[in-house]
């Protein structure tokens, strides 16, 4: 993914990570991969519900946690392109997301 | 039982070597946990010795009770890889394309509070919205 950043950056649009992990656990996944890009931190699944990605009881010890899902949104604020994983272990491709921010007037 | 049996202990202990080595090990790379092919190599080793070790035993119906466990360990991983990891929520209710993204206002790993306004103000052309599971 940090491979893909300046690409990202080149097609000016900018990657979020969103999860259930706290602040200090993303920083340290963060320092850990060498990711620069944005990571936000949703412990009570706020934005998770907004979007209605919750996956009840499927994170460690039962927790709710998002099911895996990237959301292309413009500058107005619309989606422009979705992708909700239906495999956990088949994640999007950077390259599937690039070709669609690409296509971002 | 023996442990002179050593078909079926050695195949029980395989399936059990198999099944968490796929989680711990192999699952960290695509050519290993999309299609868990050394996985499924292990426990197919694993029950031709089960196989093994019940004809090898006089008495069959302890040892067929281990070889069960060990067929039944290999049929679990098969269902969570194929069937459970798809089970998913249907997530009817997310954004399609076309419709608004909602907004929210979440902390960034410096404990900012940041929305989705902001962001998307703050490219160029737009964001791409990462939602994983977390718990890395």
């Amino acid at each position: 993914m940090e491979d893909n950043l300046k690409s990202f950056e080149a097609a000016g649009v900018r990657p979020v990570a969103i999860s259930v992990d706290e602040p200090s656990v993303s920083a340290n996944l963060c320092s850990k991969a060498n990711y620069t890009f944005t990571f936000l931190s949703d412990p009570d699944t706020v934005a998770i519900k907004r979007y209605d990605l919750l996956h009840k009881g499927a994170g460690e010890n039962g927790h709710d946690i998002a099911r895996p899902a990237e959301f292309l949104v413009d500058r107005s604020g619309t989606v422009r392109w979705v992708n909700l994983a239906e495999d956990l272990r088949v994640r999007a491709r950077a390259e599937q997301m690039l070709a669609e921010a690409k296509k971002l007037q | 039982m023996h442990l002179r049996n050593w078909p079926l202990w050695g195949g029980l202990l395989l399936a059990v070597v198999a099944f968490f080595s796929y989680f711990i090990v192999f699952s960290r790379w695509v050519i290993t946990r999309d299609v868990p092919w050394v996985t499924y190599l292990l426990f197919i080793v694993a029950t031709v010795l089960l196989i093994a070790g019940v004809r090898h035993a006089e008495r069959k119906l302890g040892v067929s009770i281990v070889a069960f466990v060990g067929i039944a360990i290999f049929a679990v991983f098969v269902f969570a890889v194929t069937v459970g990891t798809k089970m998913l929520p249907a997530s009817h209710g997310a954004p399609r394309v076309g419709q608004k993204a909602p907004e929210f206002a979440l902390h960034d790993t410096a404990n900012r509070v940041v929305t989705l306004s902001a962001l998307e103000q703050s490219a160029p052309k737009g964001v791409l919205l990462i939602f994983y599971r977390g718990y890395w």
